[in-house]
């Protein structure tokens, strides 16, 4: 068997590529779910179809995929640009301090101006720690990988060091932040349910993105920057003004999803906020094919998959880590299988590998 | 056949793709020291035969001898065993590397490499031949013209005995295909085989031993490069048409030109004498810029004026590239200024140069489009704002802006069809289309034909004459004399980075402009 390119790539591949991704991941992560001593159709069924079944299960999916859908268009927005910002997770983290910042230091502010300035500071905390990659990219040309996962641990380093110093708890001494003012309960989107207004808000981030990518001129100016930035700055688009912006509102996106969390879920800043919601997103955005539509579809999938996994570790026994285990055999599936759209299989021709001059005349 | 036998040997080779043949039972051969050259137009299937030989494509049926003894040849690296050396038309240099490092590059194995004896043999290499490049310069300052003379040195750095030219001489200028043919001619002495791929029927005259034509991926002749004439060989790769158009053409037309026949110097002088001069639309003055300390360009003066194709000749790598990104605002000059239409665009971005009616189309055609992107958006990606109602991009409008642009030029794809799956040919008419449907002052373009078959080839020359005869101007920079001496009305020679002189039409002979491209003393 060998690869050949193929030409043109039939639409009905993309689909056939997916389902072919989606079986491999079933086939593969059978066996270490055998070994956590599971029955693995039971264990699917426990990942992908429980938590399906009843509306509070749906509702834990969304409030699971919550963070996910942010950091998801998050990253969606920086790669569409040609900018590679892996450093959602700090910038989630900045968000988290910037609105425990405003929410522990004013906390008697009423709701309906708490909530604006919540999220304003998280989303500014964000932009604030994707910052200084973004211009040293631009400006001195250092590499935004390298800059901008470094200072993920960076951000981590300042929660802990908040923590433990100025915003340790002042009535438990543990250290977790003081509970924000009550005007930072973010109230839920559905009446009775832990699912909060941060979902809607992010389908509103991505509804937005969506629009913008495939809807304006500034859409098709970042299509063009991030697919072929010489012929995009040919044609008069400033590439290196936009992967500017397109970064800073990537970090500012990031930094509202650590202000949901903080608002809707947490109601203080603690060590564990981001859990790594930073590094999903990356996942999000590539299996979504860093379009809106595909963020949202992988941020649903992957918070069915969370709640799934901490439902079969109840009731099954499996570690809890199995879930990231099918997150991440399904995000190598997936990317390999779209990456093989590009051949098709060819079995070798015997007669030309191995009996070269079968029929053929005599030389002249 | 008497005397030795052939060195390579391909016999009944086939290689489909999907419905489309491009090789069809090719059998031919290459003797030592005997030069075969391969014509065809574009799309006849030399390529694709010449990567089969080279062991990029696997044929579907037929075999490959090396000295009469069967050989499978998988990879390149197969070919270069056997002997098989190739210069194709898309160069694999690496650009952060020198010379050297390129050229011993592919004989690097493990361990330590020993730099000072690879310059050595570069350099012998190179003097066999008759290149100077200094070894220790970066691909990355080269021209494409420098270039592929380091692909041909280092096609020869290996114990070749057959070389494969794909296109050779299609970047080079008359001195260089000069030098490059006294190469081949030392070489075949030697016992080299040569096989040489063009589509101009001039360059095969002069060259080659034999001649083989390729139509359609059947190999329709094998003659006798002595024995047989233009209008044969012409007739042989159009098929019937052919030889009557290009006996009936008029020397120095696009068809003429195309298969090399040589321009009639009084005919084209008296086409081109025209008295009246619009308005100027392109004036620089005293450009100059510095390359890592060296001075790239160097005080350019430059005056086009409406109605008039002002021509650039010059050996690559003298400053062409630099004016280019120049003048597209790719690059900002330490001096001079550029106006267009009287006004100075000089510290101006590319947005407001497209504003001031300068249109652009570069040698690099792939670096001017968005591949993934479809022929629709990378038409309208210079006037987004012009597509865009209240803050929305206009789809309809783009649809049928790209409809009537593919109608018009004569596009050969769908408005959504990715530009990545579109020919060179159809690239550049994409390029040509966005460039002229703003209706530019003067329009700047560089090596506009290089690769194009003859039917692209003559379009983008009318295409020239059109927007001249409808007032515009246009600055072409070309390394094909033909060309050159065909559409313009004025040719200025750039040496070194310096315009050296400039000739209206009348005085600017093959001959002439050769001596000032070599830096010749200016002719009076």
């Amino acid at each position: 068997m060998r690869l050949v390119l193929r030409g043109r790539e039939p639409r009905w591949l993309t689909p056939v590529a997916v389902l072919v991704a989606v079986l491999a991941t079933l086939a593969m992560t059978a066996v270490p779910i055998r070994l956590a001593g599971a029955n693995p159709p039971a264990a699917f069924q426990r990942y992908l179809v429980a938590p399906l079944s009843s509306t509070a299960g749906l509702y834990e999916v969304m409030l699971t995929a919550t963070p996910l859908l942010f950091t998801g268009i998050a990253v969606a927005i920086a790669f569409r640009a040609g900018y590679w910002n892996i450093g959602a997770e700090g910038q989630f983290l900045a968000g988290a301090i910037g609105t425990t910042a405003v929410g522990t230091g004013w906390p008697d502010l009423p709701a309906l101006l708490a909530l604006p300035l919540g999220f304003l500071a998280g989303a500014v905390g964000g932009l604030a720690w994707a910052a200084l990659p973004a211009w040293l990219k631009r400006h001195v040309g250092i590499d935004e990988v390298v800059t901008t996962l470094l200072l993920n641990p960076v951000a981590l380093l300042v929660v802990q060091g908040l923590l433990n110093g100025p915003w340790r708890n002042s009535t438990s001494g543990f250290t977790d932040s003081d509970r924000l003012g009550t005007g930072y309960d973010l109230p839920a989107l559905i009446p009775g349910t832990r699912v909060h207004w941060g979902f809607g808000i992010a389908m509103v981030v991505i509804a937005v993105t969506g629009f913008v990518l495939a809807r304006t001129a500034n859409g098709v100016r970042i299509r063009a920057a991030g697919q072929a930035p010489e012929a995009a700055a040919f044609s008069g688009i400033a590439v290196g003004r936009l992967q500017w912006r397109c970064a800073l509102v990537s970090g500012a996106v990031a930094g509202l999803a650590g202000a949901a969390q903080v608002l809707g879920v947490q109601h203080q800043l603690t060590g564990s906020i981001a859990v790594g919601y930073g590094y999903t997103g990356i996942v999000v955005a590539t299996l979504g094919a860093l379009s809106a539509v595909g963020v949202l579809a992988v941020g649903l999938l992957l918070g069915l998959i969370g709640v799934g996994a901490q439902n079969a570790s109840l009731v099954l026994q499996t570690p809890p880590q199995m879930g990231d285990l099918v997150t991440a055999v399904l995000l190598i599936t997936v990317v390999s299988c779209l990456a093989l759209r590009a051949y098709r299989f060819v079995r070798r021709r015997p007669a030309t590998a191995d009996a070269p001059f079968a029929g053929s005349g005599v030389a002249t | 056949m008497t005397g030795p036998g052939p060195l390579l040997q391909l016999t009944g080779v086939t290689k489909r793709f999907g419905d489309l043949v491009a090789n069809d039972d090719v059998s031919l051969s290459v003797a030592p020291g005997e030069v075969v050259a391969m014509l065809g137009e574009n799309g006849a299937g030399k390529s694709t035969l010449m990567k089969i030989v080279y062991g990029l494509v696997r044929p579907d049926q037929g075999s490959i001898q090396m000295d009469g003894e069967p050989v499978e040849i998988g990879s390149p690296r197969d070919a270069m065993a056997n002997g098989i050396g190739m210069v194709t038309q898309e160069f694999s240099l690496v650009e952060t590397m020198t010379v050297t490092e390129n050229v011993a590059l592919s004989d690097v194995g493990v361990g330590h490499v020993d730099i000072r004896s690879a310059r050595r043999r570069v350099l012998e290499s190179m003097e066999q031949v008759g290149v100077s490049i200094e070894p220790e310069r970066l691909v990355s300052t080269l021209s494409i013209g420098e270039r592929q003379r380091v692909e041909i040195v280092k096609a020869l750095f290996h114990e070749c005995r057959v070389l494969i030219l794909d296109e050779p001489t299609a970047v080079l200028t008359p001195q260089d295909v000069r030098a490059l043919f006294a190469t081949i001619e030392r070489l075949s002495e030697t016992g080299l085989g040569v096989l040489f791929v063009s589509h101009k029927l001039r360059e095969v005259a002069e060259i080659s031993d034999r001649v083989v034509v390729l139509r359609r991926g059947r190999l329709v002749g094998d003659r006798v490069t002595g024995e047989v004439g233009a209008g044969e060989l012409a007739s042989l790769m159009m098929g019937t048409a052919g030889a009557s158009a290009v006996e009936s053409a008029p020397p120095g037309t696009a068809v003429g030109i195309a298969v090399g026949l040589p321009v009639a110097e009084t005919a084209v002088a008296a086409a081109r004498q025209r008295e009246a001069r619009g308005p100027t639309v392109l004036c620089v003055r005293d450009l100059t810029l510095l390359r890592q300390g060296r001075r790239v360009l160097d005080a350019v003066n430059l005056t086009v004026h409406a109605g008039e194709i002002v021509g650039i000749a010059g050996i690559s790598g003298n400053g062409q590239t630099d004016l280019m990104n120049v003048l597209c605002g790719m690059v900002e000059p330490m001096g001079g200024t550029i106006e267009v239409g009287g006004v100075d665009v000089t510290r101006t971005d590319t947005a407001g140069r497209l504003e001031a009616g300068l249109g652009r189309l570069t040698e690099d055609r792939r670096g001017s489009v968005v591949p993934q992107m479809s022929v629709e958006y990378n038409l309208v990606l210079e006037d987004l704002p012009t597509y865009t109602r209240r803050g929305m991009l206009d789809k309809a409008a783009i649809r049928s802006h790209a409809e009537s642009m593919i109608e018009e030029f004569d596009i050969r794809a769908g408005p959504s069809d990715a530009v990545a799956t579109l020919s060179g040919g159809n690239m550049q008419k994409v390029l040509l289309a966005r460039a002229l449907a703003r209706r530019p002052r003067v329009l700047f373009i560089a090596q506009p034909t290089r690769g194009l078959d003859i039917g692209a080839y003559r379009y983008v020359h009318t295409r020239l004459q059109e927007l001249r005869d409808g007032g515009g101007g246009v600055l072409l920079v070309s390394e094909d004399l033909d060309e050159l001496r065909t559409l313009c009305d004025r040719i200025a020679v750039l040496f070194r980075g310096e315009v050296l002189g400039e000739l209206p039409i009348a005085e600017a002979s093959s001959e002439r402009l050769g001596v000032m491209m070599t830096g010749g003393a200016v002719p009076v």
